[in-house]
């Protein structure tokens, strides 16, 4: 090829990409806009998620947030007490308390569990769903298990195992998105130490519960009468008392043998769900 | 050839199941044990209950009165005793409270009013009294109490009564029968109405594989002006503002009412309900029920009392031939699945309906393939296929812009689509989600 | 008081147990009508252009509309292995069979025969299940992949032969052949020959008037024009007689398809009717001022693949507006692209080119020729 045709063209190229570069120089300079060097810092240290569990809009707005002093760094729900400190220590603020939370699908009924079936047919979102004939399954007050809390969970934390919503503790951060979308209420936020949760959302009479419902709450008082701090009974449901000074643990269900399951440990639940022996079955 | 009246899209059923039971007149049905009136049966404010368990009740006694104006009043269905407020399984799926009756077997009671004689020399107040008192409610779709869709809102003008038998809805033949049984009381109370309303332009719409209601219509209206008219057969013919504009051309604007077009839209079967109420003195305890369908042995129109479970009505008809793969309250389109056979009859029950397993829409997840069919079939002119892909990837606010909330949720645009997309239900989404907003 | 019709024994009701009761939304019945069906129709609305193709170009293109189909069939239960989707349902929609025909009606009856398998795959790969398959493809498949092989292999896909009734004695020959081609074909040296389109003829005969203001070229140009135009011709073109693609030529069997498809309900008949008129509008407009740079309106209707393309490409349901205004836009763009290429384009053909960029402004077209709903004072968009 010709000498002069590489040279003009790389005079060409190299020429327009001064130019170019210089024009876009030029525009950063003249157009720039004037950013908290706090805020910034204090975006960099968050985690990114965009999330939303601080009930702002974004990561960007927390921070703004936090160099305001509207919000502590610990509102945060996603950063460690490392990350909240090291925010805290930057901006020269406490930290402020964190109280951990995490999410629990308060429903053990699996597609095994639950007697009365619906035969459901349409939109598989739990929100539309429910506005069929009040959702398909059988107790009106348990998991749909269409997966509208999935779609929303920013890290991956829930599973839909069996027609019935998993949490997966070590990634939930308890930013309450599912909480907010769940058309059923019964997923809540709750003290993240708690190990033990009652498996149960139906406030329904405990035969009407039995009819539709294997591991539904009966409201058989055993929790409450062996540990009334750690256990609260309202009309025939059961729930784990998160506020107690001590929460209750693995141990305690042993001694309490909890007569229909409902009550459990995050660990246990997990395990049924996952190594249903009938759902094995049907997987191979 | 004079084309008939109608209005611009829809569609027109390839099945609509009429002649099941378009033949078969209504007949009575023998007294239950066991009635539960749902309280919750009326669009507004349920009534509160002025009854407790252990009363004893005669028929047409009150058992619920209304509860702010948009409320209506419930009635006994017949004398007995009241057993307890129970939670049943309503027609939305979710429990409701019910008045439970266990009836005496007498069935016995008085006519809470006098009989009217001379209805036309009355005041339009007392003519309306008697109507609220009576706990007439629309018959046919939302159970919207009639007394306040005969309030005509300060500032609105109204000339124009229109009494729905159109009946658009395939397989329901209630109105039908109703208007071909007793034409008489139709047509009165629709003049009746005509005279709360003090409009002189009073039209009941049928639609035109009912000539035989409306010959009957047309002997008995002369002499009270009042018109019937003949429509072509369509669906959605019978929602208010798709009615409204076959017989008149008017235009219903957007979000709202009848009264902006100057109009009121009563239902057939209540017409029949105001007659009873005004002339007889009786409230509404009573309506025809259609129980149909290609797997019910023999199908037909029985005069049900407020109260009775499904599962008698299908009874009465014979029981089934197969095992049904869905029971609707309605009719097939806006029709209600159930998941119970112990749902109640209530005011607006219009027909139990059973498909069989095949008959019945299986709803699929395959894509649109922009066919535009539904385009066509929008009775208001929208574009669902567009709609329900805004619906999905949740831009509920380009569902508003295009116009979901006008949507009237009749169905025309998924019994088109090929694809068996759940167009409704997304809609139905997006409504809900967009009302939340607001 | 009691005439319930039948007093009958309780014991022979028999009642619903409810057990295979389903919960859905309404409605709860639907028209008979499903995607399989729809597809199953378009190809019944094509038979008649595929028997005029096969009986105008012999077995030949029978061999590549099989190709095409079986490759086409072939590409689409190939991705949905590979994507693990159920091959059953996504094979019995028979979209893939509708779009392999198609293609195959775009493609010359001489071409080698591995030149459709390339297409069948660029057509169900590129032109489709990239995108996610049925419904979500921007552009038609069969098109996409004419024009992907017409630019790939510009020789194979144009390798024009002559049809059924256009052997030696055919008096116009010379018009198509050339002279030399004409006395090969003579001599009976040749089992098949190519030859020229009549829009090809056209393209070469354009070039020369619009290259200068010269009144003599000018008046040449009118005159070839006048050579492929003449009556006798134009009544050949119509029934098919004139080289092309194996099912552009017979216009008879393409407006019999439209009019099944119209009947039908398949096709919003705007489009092809814009689609149409717009060619010949502005055909005609050039042809009236400047006849030496286009031959009239009549000319382009009956040649190349305009009917083909208006009647069965263009009004793909998944790649046209929904709305009937958009329609009207949608045809009239297409026709006046297509008349763009042909006048002063370099290809003699354009109804691919036209279709394809149209297909990607109807999402823009969707957006502006929204409906006016019923009940809505203010217009919006240019709809009514």
């Amino acid at each position: 090829m010709d000498m002069d045709v590489i040279a003009g063209a790389v005079l060409l190229m190299g020429g327009a990409g001064i130019l170019l570069g210089v024009v876009i120089a030029l525009f950063a300079r003249f157009f720039k806009t004037p950013s908290d060097a706090r805020v910034d810092l204090v975006l960099e240290l968050l985690p990114g998620a965009n999330c939303g569990g601080c009930g702002k809009a974004g990561c960007a707005d927390f921070a703004r947030s936090v160099v305001s002093g509207e919000n502590p760094p610990s509102r945060c729900p996603v950063s460690s007490v490392e990350q909240v400190n090291a925010i805290a220590m930057a901006l020269g603020i406490t930290a402020g308390t964190q109280g951990r939370k995490r999410a629990v699908v308060r429903c053990g009924g699996d597609t095994l569990q639950v007697a009365d079936k619906v035969n459901y047919n349409g939109v598989a979102d739990c929100v539309t769903a429910s506005l069929v004939t009040g959702g398909p399954k059988g107790c009106r007050y348990g998991c749909l298990g269409l997966g509208s809390c999935v779609n929303v969970c920013p890290f991956g934390a829930i599973e839909i195992v069996n027609n019935l919503a998993l949490v997966h503790r070590e990634l939930c951060v308890g930013c309450g998105k599912c909480v907010d979308v769940c058309p059923r209420g019964v997923i809540s936020l709750v003290n993240a130490e708690a190990e033990v949760h009652v498996y149960c959302n139906s406030p329904e009479k405990a035969p009407e519960k039995r009819k539709v419902c294997k591991v539904g709450c009966i409201g058989c008082r055993k929790c409450a009468k062996y540990a009334p701090d750690k256990f609260t009974i309202e009309g025939f449901l059961a729930s784990v008392n998160y506020e107690a000074q001590v929460l209750p643990v693995r141990e305690d269900l042993d001694n309490i043998k909890c007569p229909t399951g409902a009550l459990l440990s995050a660990e246990e639940h997990h395990y049924i769900e996952k190594h249903n022996p009938a759902w094995e079955k049907s997987e191979k | 050839m004079n084309r008939l009246k109608s209005f611009k899209g829809g569609i027109h059923p390839e099945y609509d199941g009429k002649s099941l039971t378009c033949e078969r007149a209504s007949v009575d049905t023998p007294l239950l044990e066991k009635y539960y009136v749902l309280l919750a049966e009326n669009a507004g404010r349920p009534p509160l209950p002025c009854v407790a368990k252990g009363d004893k009740v005669k028929k047409y006694q009150l058992i619920a009165e209304h509860d702010g104006f948009v409320s209506a009043d419930l009635h006994a269905p017949t004398s007995g005793e009241v057993t307890g407020i129970v939670k049943i399984s309503g027609p939305l799926g979710i429990p409701a409270d019910a008045i439970e009756i266990a009836a005496d077997g007498y069935d016995h009671g008085d006519a809470p009013f006098d009989i009217l004689e001379n209805w036309q020399s009355e005041e339009s107040a007392l003519l309306m009294e008697r109507i609220r008192a009576a706990g007439i409610v629309g018959m046919g779709g939302a159970a919207f109490p009639s007394h306040v869709k005969l309030t005509v809102p300060p500032g609105k003008k109204v000339d124009t009564l229109i009494i729905n038998g159109a009946e658009c809805e395939p397989f329901l033949t209630a109105d039908h029968r109703m208007m071909v049984e007793y034409p008489q009381k139709v047509v009165t109370g629709a003049a009746i109405m005509g005279k709360i309303l003090n409009v002189s332009n009073v039209i009941i719409g049928v639609e035109e594989n009912k000539l035989d209601a409306v010959t009957a219509l047309t002997q008995q209206g002369s002499e009270l002006n009042v018109k019937v008219e003949t429509l072509r057969v369509r669906y959605p013919q019978g929602s208010e503002k798709q009615l409204i504009f076959a017989l008149t051309e008017r235009v219903v604007p957007s979000g709202g009412l009848p009264a902006d077009a100057g109009c009121v839209v009563q239902n057939a079967a209540s017409a029949a309900a105001v007659y009873d109420a005004v002339l007889l003195g009786i409230p509404l305890v009573e309506r025809i029920v259609t129980v149909t369908g290609d797997v019910v042995k023999n199908p037909g129109n029985f005069r049900m009392k407020i109260g009775t479970p499904l599962m008698e009505g299908i009874k009465w008809a014979g029981g089934v031939t197969e095992e049904p793969g869905k029971l609707i309250l309605g009719g097939p389109m806006m029709g209600l699945a159930q998941r119970s056979f112990n749902v109640p009859v209530t005011k607006n029950t219009s027909g139990i309906l059973l498909l069989s397993v095949g008959q019945a829409l299986n709803f699929s997840d395959s894509p649109c393939i922009r066919c535009g069919r539904c385009v066509g079939a929008c009775p208001m002119k929208l574009e669902p296929c567009l709609l329900c892909s805004f619906v999905e990837g949740g831009r509920f606010d380009l569902a508003r812009k295009g116009h979901v909330m006008d949507c009237l949720e009749c169905g025309a645009c998924a019994y088109v689509c090929p694809s068996h997309r759940p167009l409704v239900q997304q809609f139905r989404r997006a409504k809900s989600e967009l009302r939340k907003k607001k | 008081m009691n005439d319930i019709q039948t007093q009958l024994n309780p014991d022979d009701v028999k009642l619903p147990t409810g057990e295979k009761l389903v919960v859905s939304s309404s409605p709860h019945v639907r028209a008979s009508d499903s995607v399989r069906k729809i597809m199953l129709k378009v190809l019944l609305a094509l038979i008649p252009t595929v028997a005029a193709g096969v009986w105008l170009f012999g077995f030949r293109a029978l061999a590549v509309i099989a190709v095409t189909v079986a490759g086409c069939v072939a590409a689409e239960a190939l991705w949905c292995w590979g994507a693990g989707k159920k091959i059953t349902s996504v094979i019995g929609d028979c979209s893939a069979v509708v779009t392999g025909v198609i293609l195959a009606l775009n493609l010359p009856a001489a071409v080698p025969l591995y030149v459709p398998v390339i297409g069948a795959f660029l057509a169900i790969w590129l032109g489709k299940q990239v995108f996610g398959g049925l419904g979500y493809n921007p552009f038609n498949p069969a098109v996409t992949a004419r024009v992907a092989l017409l630019i790939a292999l510009p020789a194979a896909m144009t390798l024009w032969t002559p049809p059924r009734g256009m052997d030696k004695n055919y008096p116009n020959s010379t018009v198509f052949f050339g002279a030399t081609g004409m006395e090969k074909l003579n001599s009976g040296q040749l089992d098949a020959v190519t030859c020229a389109t009549p829009l090809g003829l056209m393209t070469d005969t354009g070039k020369i008037a619009h290259t200068g203001n010269d009144r003599k070229k000018i008046a040449a140009a009118k005159r070839n024009f006048d050579h492929v135009n003449t009556p006798e011709l134009l009544k050949e073109y119509f029934w098919g007689v004139r080289p092309g693609c194996i099912g552009e030529t017979c216009i008879p069997a393409l407006l019999l398809g439209g009019i099944l498809l119209i009947f039908f309900k398949l096709i919003n008949w705007r489009v092809p009717v814009c689609f149409a008129g717009t060619l010949a509008l502005t055909a005609g407009i050039v042809n009236y001022f400047f006849p030496g740079v286009t031959p009239p309106a009549l000319f382009h209707l009956v040649t190349g693949g305009v009917l083909l393309g208006a009647i069965f490409m263009a009004t793909d349901m998944v790649t046209s507006p929904v709305t009937n205004w958009g329609c009207v836009i949608f045809g009239c763009g297409c026709g006046l692209i297509t008349a763009v290429i042909r006048i002063w384009g370099n290809y003699p053909e354009g109804v691919s080119f036209a279709i394809l960029i149209m297909n990607a402004l109807v999402p823009l077209i969707d957006r502006f020729c929204t409906r006016r709903p019923f009940g809505c004072g203010k217009i919006q968009g240019v709809g009514r």
